[in-house]
């Protein structure tokens, strides 16, 4: 028989009060279902990262090799002559508080450590010992700690608690940027083998093969030839894009995420079906066969490496211009780094809508769009015939994803598209939207299933406003235009607000769209029936 | 029929005095987080920059009403749920996550003490207390519920993943062997691991 020990003041102890603690005093807390799973060793060798061992986050010993304290604070030292926002970043932040309440995971966790001011601290209070004189003299007192193993376990422990989205930063009076930190915290954690096998496995298939999920040639084509067989069934068309064709026009670009899962592969119908429409000269690579970077999640140098392959494949096609799919972080990676990366793109041209004329002069230097701003200047100059009432069995709202919208400002088009696809479109309230959207929770490669308490709580502040909407309006589908969002929200949609969908705009356009010669449609592109017509087959 | 009205007085009191003991127990439940943030999680009324805080502080509003007013199960679980649904997956161990339930009994009965009707109250404790473990009992089945959710979320990723792979291979098979007996196909599959 079981001893039973508890002495009986234990029995009575409800009383759960958190002591408390000044955070340097706080030890890490590493508990399962918040972190993804170590990368396994091969995904890292294929890359080439270093310091590859075996550990596990919740073991004691990490493994870590002898030299480790060394090598991150030689790690800190050539990031902060290398890349001056992260010395400016390190210095200037006056403790203000204002970004403290605006983090997702802060909302979600209450975890003081997961307020940006503290996320970013954990790694100031380092930098402050090392190489600040008043860190070095007053230590403690002067905000300034010691590198132990301890304290690299927090600092692995939150920076993968952030998704890099960046809300914080729109709250900073000085514009810190905590994603950015992040970014040299994770690049430090890699230094020591510390990889997430969600963040790898992915980076070592693009390297490998050209997409995150290491479709080969074949089954890329197979995949969409397979959504050509669904398009057939609900327009009674045949599409038939060309695949790695040499003197397209354009070559359209897009995360793998649409070509394998559930809902990503209704937005890929919805591209293929507006394409044929158009008439549009383009051609699908299955080498370019994925837009997104998780190297991005890694280091900058790992981001650039996989990134090489966009220009090039251009190049090799000798195509005029590249047109993005539906995607967040890979329109940040693109938009704001392919250019200085592995441009500039001489060989192509400005692009240039073969269907309206227009000239996308902000895009002048990159030679890429994304399919957003093409799919919403077609219809302001007429050129889609929509029915948006195929739609109407769907209250739509729009969760701005973080990369488009605060990165990079790309609030009005998704909107305006969708206004002329459906005919019932609801916001959600103004503080979780456009610049100051909510992050899905599960952004920069935390997007794996271990770890789904974490992106519960992420993902709450966003489900909030979304039950607010399904409770006021009626809402049903949650529109994006990011393949991390339709692989995630749903999720998160399905712990918080049970019932309601998530679509990309391409699935809405494919519904509206009415295509020349199309036999009467029955169906969604979920092949679910429209409304009006249950039954009817 | 007398027990009923004198459980109204009670109620009577538990009305008068909702919002003090709402404060209360909400305060209570703050004390389970870190002491910065429940700070904040009081303080911030914006439902939409706060939905850990004002979720819970509406929901046990409401189930405060739910009780005076002998509310069905299904209303109580509507608030309770949205309570623990939180609670379930923040840093929790279950009794952890639930206490704020039976923490009901402490703060009401710190309410009634200065009562002067206090005595008179005190016989009427034995129904409420009766009611909070009702509660208390719900807590579990929506706790549970929650935990599975977890598990099955994961289960169901998976499957969007993958889902339209295995309805491809559903078709191929299909297609290939839409006028083929499948009885032939194991036969003969049988006589050629006979080695016939
Ligand atoms: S970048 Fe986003 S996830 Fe990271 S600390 Fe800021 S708000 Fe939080
Ligand atoms: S808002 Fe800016 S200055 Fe203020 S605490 Fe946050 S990072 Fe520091």
């Amino acid at each position: 028989m079981a001893k039973f020990t508890a002495k009986p003041a234990e029995l009575l102890k409800i009383d759960f009060k958190t002591p408390k603690t000044d955070w340097m005093d706080t030890p890490v807390n590493i508990r399962e279902h918040m972190y993804c799973h170590p990368a396994k060793a091969k995904d890292l060798e294929v890359v080439d990262f270093p310091n590859i061992h075996e550990w596990r986050p919740v073991d004691e010993n990490w493994n870590l090799p002898e030299n480790w304290k060394e090598i991150v604070l030689n790690g800190i030292k050539e990031r902060l002559q290398k890349y001056r926002s992260f010395h400016v970043f390190m210095d200037i932040c006056v403790r203000c508080g204002a970004c403290a309440d605006k983090c997702h995971f802060y909302l979600g966790t209450g975890d003081p450590k997961n307020m940006p001011v503290l996320r970013a601290e954990l790694l100031r209070s380092v930098y402050r010992k090392y190489f600040t004189t008043g860190g070095k003299i007053f230590g403690k007192t002067a905000g300034a700690r010691e590198l132990t193993e301890d304290v690299l376990k927090e600092l692995w422990y939150y920076f993968y608690q952030c998704t890099e989205c960046r809300r914080c930063s729109v709250f900073c009076p000085y514009g810190i940027d905590t994603a950015e930190i992040t970014m040299m915290g994770r690049e430090l954690t890699n230094l020591l083998g510390l990889q997430l096998g969600w963040i790898a496995g992915p980076v070592a298939n693009c390297y490998m093969k050209g997409n995150h999920l290491g479709l080969e040639p074949h089954t890329v084509k197979s995949n969409i030839e397979f959504m050509i067989d669904d398009i057939e069934t609900i327009t009674g068309i045949r599409v038939n894009p060309t695949f790695n064709r040499k003197g397209a026009e354009i070559l359209f670009v897009t995360p793998s995420g649409d070509l394998f899962g559930v809902p990503g592969v209704y937005t890929a119908m919805g591209y293929l079906m507006l394409f044929h429409e158009l008439g549009l000269d383009y051609t699908w690579s299955t080498y370019a066969s994925e837009g997104g970077n998780f190297g991005f999640f890694t280091s900058n140098e790992m981001a650039k490496r996989l990134n090489y392959k966009i220009y090039a494949e251009a190049k090799r096609l000798g195509v005029k211009w590249i047109l993005g799919g539906e995607c967040g972080h890979m329109w940040r990676v693109l938009h704001q780094y392919m250019d200085t990366w592995n441009g500039p793109a001489d060989f192509l041209e400005v692009p240039k809508s073969p269907i309206t004329g227009t000239v996308f002069e902000n895009a002048k230097s990159l030679k890429m769009i994304h399919v957003i701003e093409f799919a919403a200047d077609l219809i302001k100059h007429g050129k889609l015939k929509l029915d948006p009432s195929r739609n109407d069995h769907l209250k739509v709202t729009f969760h701005d994803s973080c990369n488009i919208a605060r990165g990079m400002g790309m609030f009005e088009e998704p909107r305006y598209v969708i206004k002329n696809v459906c005919n019932h479109f609801y916001e959600m309230p103004e503080n979780t939207i456009r610049e100051k959207t909510f992050c899905c929770g599960s952004g920069t490669g935390l997007n794996a299933s271990e770890n789904m308490e974490l992106r519960m709580r992420g993902g709450l502040p966003r489900a909030n406003a979304v039950k607010y909407v399904r409770d006021r309006y009626g809402v049903n589908t949650v529109a994006n235009i990011c393949a991390i969002d339709r692989a995630t929200l749903q999720a998160s949609m399905d712990y918080w607000v049970p019932g309601t969908a998530v679509a990309g705009i391409h699935e809405l356009i494919g519904n509206a769209l009415v295509m020349k010669g199309e036999k009467e449609r029955t169906q969604d592109l979920r092949l679910e029936p429209l409304p009006g017509k249950e039954g009817v087959e | 029929m007398s027990s009923l009205q004198s459980i109204r007085s009670l109620n009577e009191l538990l009305l008068e005095k909702k919002q003090a003991i709402l404060e209360k127990w909400f305060d209570s439940v703050l004390e389970t987080y870190p002491h910065d943030s429940a700070k904040f999680l009081k303080r911030q009324k914006d439902q939409f920059a706060n939905p850990v805080g004002s979720t819970i502080y509406r929901g046990m509003g409401s189930l405060l009403d739910l009780i005076v007013n002998s509310a069905d199960a299904d209303n109580i679980t509507k608030s309770l749920d949205e309570i623990i649904r939180i609670r379930a997956i923040q840093d929790f161990t279950p009794s952890h996550a639930l206490a704020f339930v039976v923490d009901l009994k402490r703060v009401v009965r710190e309410e009634i003490k200065g009562e002067t009707c206090a005595s008179q109250l005190i016989d009427e404790l034995p129904e409420f207390d009766r009611r909070v473990d009702g509660l208390l009992l719900l807590s579990f089945d929506i706790y549970m519920k929650c935990r599975e959710k977890i598990y099955e979320l994961k289960a169901n990723e998976l499957r969007n993943m993958t889902s339209k792979l295995v309805e491809r291979a559903n078709r191929i098979f299909e297609a290939k062997y839409r006028n083929v007996d499948l009885e032939d196909i194991i036969s003969q599959g049988n006589k050629t691991e006979r080695g016939e």
